[in-house]
């Protein structure tokens, strides 16, 4: 179908009528065009969200305990409960389909000091898998582990900015720092994914097991707050109940009480944006695919005109033993050739655009809150290319078949 | 009286030779060519065959007859002309002759090919291999040179473009237009498109040439020249087929078919008794 002679006649046409054709070439241009700019930067304010959620697992939960709101068990409402590590135990061996589990418990701002250098630094006790869970990275030497909280070894994680403080370049690997006056070793420093407003605490927190901060500062098996994630393959929206009953039933809280056991589940919240985003996706495919199809009628607008004015010559051709399946094939292919090269110059265009946002953020280091990364992927581009084809051989479609039915009788006829 | 010698048959014959073919037929039930053998008689007498032709078009409530029952025979290695007024129906037998539109009654055999009922692509088939057709207003592809215009009938029978080319050449030579082969047809003056278009018509080795009006467009001297290379071309044994109504042009060919009102006046009339 594509031999040296169709290609001729497409090239033939097209130079005869250069504006037409350009013009038409502009609308599926444009419509494809906007179909992968408008997706790529919708994937660019998707990224920018989904950023914000970080590399961390998103199946988790977090929970901590609230005031109650009925009486329970002859406890009064408005208590709160109080979790321990024993909870944590608890769970451990109650939900089977938990994976990680991390507490955490503050004591608030205290002096941390190497040699004469200090400052205050929220001291943290946690177990081992904190790091797991949260959007948090090691920069240098190791977290807190195992042998750690078995042991209650008095190690300490420095925040990566602490241990700027303390330290300055120097390696702080096997250095001791005095937390309120007792002695820490220095393990590892580790900071957020990402710095944002939410995540400068992490930037100045000390960690330590926390079996050592129960010994050291006589707290007593307190938690704060733990979190947790579920096992591959379970949702943590399906353990919440389990986790929050237990909790519920371990503090005397009523099992209908909406408060006393407080959550966030990450999961359900992650979920909603991205059904957001399917959502938002889909209306710019309709907007695009919109666009392109407008591009799409100009098309076959302009075939329908090209095959009415080459009535003659096809009616020459048919007098000459073209049968209508050359004809259509030659209108076909002329449909396609338009569509598809004026397409793929609007996919690169805009991929080209697309990218150079990209690059020029990067550059520039910009970095606004919701959008990042603003990238097309293959397979929309080879989706696209497909659907050019697609698109070129329906605008063909009908001017083709307008063309099959011209009457050779045409030919004889002298205007 | 019969010469069949040329018939493609493959049974035995010679025995035939003195047989009328009425007397042959029996002879050939139990042959699985036996359908061929009266068309094949026929073929050598006749290069068209129209039997009753008719055909009307209907216009809302009226329905218009142009061709009320056309007997025609036009023999093979004919130079014939149709004539007639406008209105006559001669576009009309032209077109059913050429298969370019369909006839509601009667047969029409070409070349004992009965030519009826034939889908879109057999019809498109049957005009390239067998009529050759040249117009008044020479129907050249605009932006193609005189080659590639010369080529296009082979285009559609999948021949190799080199080969192809090679063969427009060598009926451009033909024509005395070898070196204008490369001309786009608005660089050629009248007769040299009409040259073009009879190379074009020819290079597909028709049974029939069939043309419109072809000196329609052309000044007196180059009409004639046209009219000789029409000549030409049938003295090398091809059957002419010219639709005129200048009776010079008439005069020109062997027999003169005169149409009126539909149907055939004069069948055999020679204008001009020379050649």
């Amino acid at each position: 179908m594509l031999d040296r002679d169709t290609w001729q006649e497409i090239l033939g046409t097209i130079k005869k009528h250069k504006l037409r054709t350009g013009l038409t070439a502009l609308g599926v241009f444009w419509g494809i065009f906007m179909l992968i700019f408008v997706l790529g930067m919708g994937k660019g304010l998707e990224n920018g969200v989904f950023r914000g959620f970080g590399d961390r697992a998103k199946n988790v939960m977090y929970v901590w305990p609230e005031r109650t709101s009925q009486p329970y068990q002859g406890f009064q409402p408005g208590r709160r409960p109080q979790l321990r590590l024993e909870d944590i135990t608890a769970i451990r061996q109650n939900v089977p389909e938990v994976q990680f589990i991390a507490p955490r418990l503050s004591i608030g701002s205290q002096p941390v000091y190497y040699n004469d250098i200090g400052d205050s630094y929220e001291i943290r006790g946690e177990l081992e898998d904190m790091i797991r869970i949260e959007a948090l990275k090691l920069h240098q030497g190791r977290y807190i582990n195992e042998r750690d909280i078995e042991e209650s070894r008095k190690v300490a994680v420095l925040g990566q900015r602490t241990a700027e403080v303390l330290f300055g370049n120097r390696d702080c690997i096997g250095e001791y720092v005095r937390i309120k006056g007792v002695e820490f070793r220095v393990v590892g420093i580790f900071g957020p994914m990402q710095i944002k407003p939410w995540t400068e605490s992490d930037l100045e927190a000390v960690v330590i097991p926390l079996t050592a901060m129960y010994r050291t500062f006589g707290t007593g098996e307190r938690v704060d707050y733990f979190v947790c994630s579920a096992a591959p393959n379970v949702l943590v929206s399906t353990i919440e109940p389990q986790v929050k009953a237990l909790l519920k039933k371990r503090h005397h809280v009523a099992p209908d009480d909406p408060q006393g056991i407080g959550g966030f589940n990450l999961e359900a919240e992650y979920q909603s944006v991205v059904r957001l985003f399917g959502g938002i996706r889909a209306f710019l495919w309709f907007v695009g695919i919109g666009t392109l199809l407008a591009g799409i009628v100009g098309v076959s607008n302009i075939m329908l005109i090209t095959v009415k004015e080459r009535t003659k010559e096809i009616g020459i051709r048919k007098a000459m033993g073209a049968p209508p399946g050359s004809i259509i094939s030659m209108i076909l292919a002329e449909s396609i050739a338009i569509t598809s090269a004026s397409g793929y110059l609007g996919l690169i265009a805009g991929t080209f655009i697309i990218g150079g946002i990209d690059y020029l953020m990067m550059a520039n280091n910009l970095e606004p809150d919701n959008f990042y990364n603003p990238q097309v992927n293959l397979a929309v581009g080879a989706g696209a290319i497909v659907l050019l084809i697609l698109a070129g051989a329906a605008a063909g479609f009908i001017p083709a078949m307008q063309a099959a039915r011209v009457n050779p009788v045409v030919a004889l006829k002298d205007e | 009286m019969l010469r069949i010698t040329d018939t493609g048959l493959k049974r035995p014959f010679i025995c035939l030779v003195f047989f009328d073919r009425h007397y042959a037929l029996p002879l050939l039930t139990h042959s699985k060519n036996r359908r061929e053998w009266p068309d094949a008689i026929e073929t050598r007498l006749s290069m068209i065959q129209l039997r009753n032709i008719r055909k009307a078009y209907k216009t809302g409530y009226t329905q218009l007859d142009v061709l009320k029952g056309i007997d025609l025979d036009i023999e093979a290695g004919a130079f014939a002309s149709i004539m007639g007024s406008s209105g006559s129906g001669k576009s009309t037998l032209l077109n059913i002759i050429g298969i370019l539109d369909e006839y509601d009654e009667g047969d029409y055999l070409l070349d004992g090919k009965m030519i009826k009922g034939l889908s879109q692509t057999e019809a498109a088939h049957y005009r390239n291999r067998f009529i050759g057709f040249v117009f008044q207003s020479f129907n050249l592809l605009p932006f193609k040179t005189a080659q590639e215009n010369v080529a296009l009938p082979l285009y559609y029978q999948k021949m190799d473009r080199r080969k192809r080319q090679d063969l427009a050449l060598e009926y451009l030579n033909l024509v005395g237009l070898a070196d204008w082969a490369e001309h786009l047809p608005n660089q050629l003056s009248g007769g040299q498109q009409q040259r073009v278009a009879i190379a074009r018509a020819l290079i597909t080795k028709p049974k029939v040439i069939l043309a419109d009006e072809p000196t329609g467009a052309l000044d007196s001297k180059t009409s004639f020249e046209v009219m000789e290379l029409f000549k030409k071309v049938n003295r090398e044994g091809m059957t002419v087929i010219i639709v005129t109504h200048e009776n010079d042009i008439a005069a020109m060919t062997r027999r003169i078919i005169r149409l009126r009102d539909g149907v055939i006046e004069n069948g055999n009339a020679t204008l001009s008794a020379t050649k």
